[in-house]
């Protein structure tokens, strides 16, 4: 057996958890940023865009049209914990915290942990990246299924999940 | 499989092997400071991987893009060349391993004969786009690759997954930007999986030449298809459900063949749910989940052994027990070639079926299969989440169906089946006992609870796209 950069299976990405979709749609670790969107408590066609900026914890909340979140007032809104907590349960409190480099000595620690340890203030990030991400994560539910084999494929195997 | 093939299997080392593979790591390790910045170790490396191919018709454009690499003036035909050699020296692995196995295990193997059809055309500016894509990674170095770089690659990447015919070139790229994506600023990581970026890298560079995209003919056959078991593959956007069979036709021997789907997924989807985002083959399905055999009428089989599913060519049989298909003929089946661009030890995946052994869990927590003193370690991280398979069952079990693989300098079993024998007799599970649904009360309860996300996601698309 040799190392494991050896392998051409090499697990680089561990699999994510399982999470109800309906409040928060869609979640990413992505550009620098724990980025999403989360669906309006009040409004069906209305969507906040959230993110928060690994390192320097600055974060952003708006609608797709770009108006700034009413609950911004100097602390994350309610759109930004509800981003957090799913982060969390999709890809566990220790890569959320290591993307967002945030310092915890707790391997246990919650979402609000990471909420109280966030050091910066409202930011402005342009909703339009992150939403035109969302809108091409949905577009592949739209991709015609194939039956011509992927031979690249063995190079994913699938694993469960929570192992 | 018994202890006699497991014996032969592992006896000596093939010679060569390890010597390509040292070739091939010291091309990867050239892939981390990047092309650009080639100092006097990679460039030796790299003139070790022209060394290798020598006495090949690659000779001479080998060496000259190694040598327009040292100087640093190298184009796209100079980094086809080096992903081809390096392509060639594991495809020459995946031979001398395979035709390894196909000792060991008695399987009569079919030979590559057939002539490819042209390939399909497909826009070359497209093509373009990935190989530029591609060369700036080469150069920049895994090092180097930041945010930027990753999301150069998006628009791209959007525009093949909307070719059809490109579909395996789309997968590829986004498992790979997905990884890179998640790594950035890779100049941070401590470790790099090296042998598996670069694999990536040069399997995506040849997909992308003029022509690289393999066209091929494929015969229409009828029969009897027994399945055998189901392998799953999965990243982020992608889903495959591989099915392996024996095909029984009038007038020819029983053949090992495959058979595929694919479709586009979101990372949230995972575990059995992946199953409902796979519609198009009620028949097959049912016949997988029910373990049924299929009968069959006129449909394409390619020459590497890829049945092309046409759900509406198949009607379901009589139930036919995989392990008893397994008994039957794997003894005996023939194989199929393997197509020379699919020819890289990643792709061996050979079914077999071992009984009466012990399982043994080492100290580090691996399992074994010991079977008259040879032990075959279990892939158990190869257990997909979509079906009823855990490392307790086939700890527990007394016969696997599974698949042999090679990584990492050693062989693997990754099981698609087990049967344990406990107080009420034998019960089964296989990978795609799920296939038309959980069928376990507690699975049936976690996925309601958790909701269907892909009703939330269509309802969420349906609101907001096209607008």
């Amino acid at each position: 057996m040799v190392g494991w950069e050896r392998h051409s299976t090499a697990r680089v990405l561990p699999p994510v958890q399982p999470r109800k979709l309906a409040k928060v749609p869609f979640v990413e670790l992505a550009d620098g940023r724990l980025q999403g969107v989360v669906s309006s408590g009040s409004d069906v066609e209305r969507v906040y865009v959230s993110s928060v900026v690994a390192g320097s914890h600055g974060y952003s909340c708006s609608t797709n049209n770009n108006r700034p979140c009413g609950g911004l007032r100097g602390t994350p809104c309610k759109h930004i914990q509800a981003l957090l907590e799913e982060a969390v349960v999709q890809y566990g409190v220790a890569r959320v915290a290591r993307y967002l480099r945030i310092d915890v000595d707790d391997p246990d620690c919650t979402d609000l942990d990471l909420l109280h340890r966030l050091r910066g203030g409202p930011e402005s990030i342009p909703a339009a990246v992150v939403f035109s991400r969302f809108l091409r994560h949905l577009a592949y539910l739209e991709v015609p299924e194939s039956t011509e084999p992927v031979p690249e494929l063995h190079w994913f195997p699938a694993t469960r999940v929570g192992r | 499989m018994r202890g006699t093939h497991l014996a032969e299997l592992f006896d000596g080392a093939d010679p060569g092997v390890a010597d390509a593979l040292d070739v091939v790591s010291g091309f990867d390790e050239a892939l981390v400071p990047g092309l650009a910045r080639v100092g006097a170790e990679q460039q030796s490396q790299l003139a070790a991987l022209a060394g290798a191919v020598a006495v090949t018709p690659l000779r001479e454009r080998t060496r000259e893009a190694v040598e327009k690499v040292a100087a640093g003036s190298f184009g796209d035909e100079h980094l086809a060349m080096l992903a081809g050699a390096r392509t060639a020296l594991l495809g020459a692995v995946h031979d001398a391993l395979l035709e390894r196995l196909d000792t060991a295990l008695g399987r009569p193997r079919a030979t590559w004969a057939t002539a490819e059809a042209p390939a399909p055309s497909v826009s070359e500016n497209l093509m373009a786009g990935v190989r530029s894509w591609l060369r700036e990674v080469a150069i920049a170095g895994w090092r180097g690759v930041d945010h930027d770089l990753v999301s150069a690659s998006a628009q791209t990447a959007e525009a093949v997954l909307a070719v059809p015919a490109l579909r395996r070139l789309a997968v590829l790229l986004d498992g790979l930007a997905a990884e890179l994506r998640a790594s950035c600023p890779v100049a941070t990581m401590e470790r790099l999986p090296l042998r598996r970026w670069a694999d990536l890298w040069s399997r995506a560079l040849l997909l992308a030449q003029p022509g690289g995209l393999p066209g091929s003919a494929a015969t229409p056959v009828s029969g009897r298809l027994l399945p055998l078991g189901v392998d799953v593959h999965e990243h982020g956007t992608a889903v495959q459900v591989q099915v392996h069979a024996v095909l029984e036709s009038a007038d020819v021997p029983p053949r090992l063949v495959r058979t595929s789907l694919t479709t586009a997924k979101v990372e949230t989807i995972v575990g059995p749910a992946v199953w409902r985002l796979l519609r198009g083959a009620p028949v097959l399905f049912k016949a997988l989940a029910e373990h049924r055999a299929l009968e069959i009428t006129d449909v394409p089989l390619l020459p590497g052994g890829d049945l092309v599913w046409q759900d509406g060519s198949a009607r379901p049989g009589e139930t036919v027990e995989p392990f008893a298909t397994a008994r039957l003929h794997l003894g005996t089946a023939l194989a199929p070639a393997v197509p020379p661009l699919e020819r890289h030890p990643v792709r061996i995946a050979e079914p077999v079926l071992l009984e009466g052994y012990a399982v043994a869990v080492s100290e580090e927590g691996e399992s074994r299969l010991d079977v008259d003193g040879q032990a075959l370690t279990v892939d158990v991280a190869r257990l997909p989440g979509c079906g009823p398979l855990t490392p307790d069952l086939v700890a527990a079990s007394s016969a696997c169906l599974g698949l042999v693989r090679w990584d990492g300098g050693r062989w693997l079993l990754q099981p698609l089946a087990v049967q344990v024998r406990n107080r009420r007799g034998t019960t089964e599970a296989h990978t795609a006992d799920w296939a038309l649904g959980p069928t376990d009360p507690k699975v049936v309860r976690a996925e309601a609870r958790a909701g269907d996300a892909v009703a939330v996601l269509r309802e969420r698309a349906g609101r907001l796209l096209r607008r």
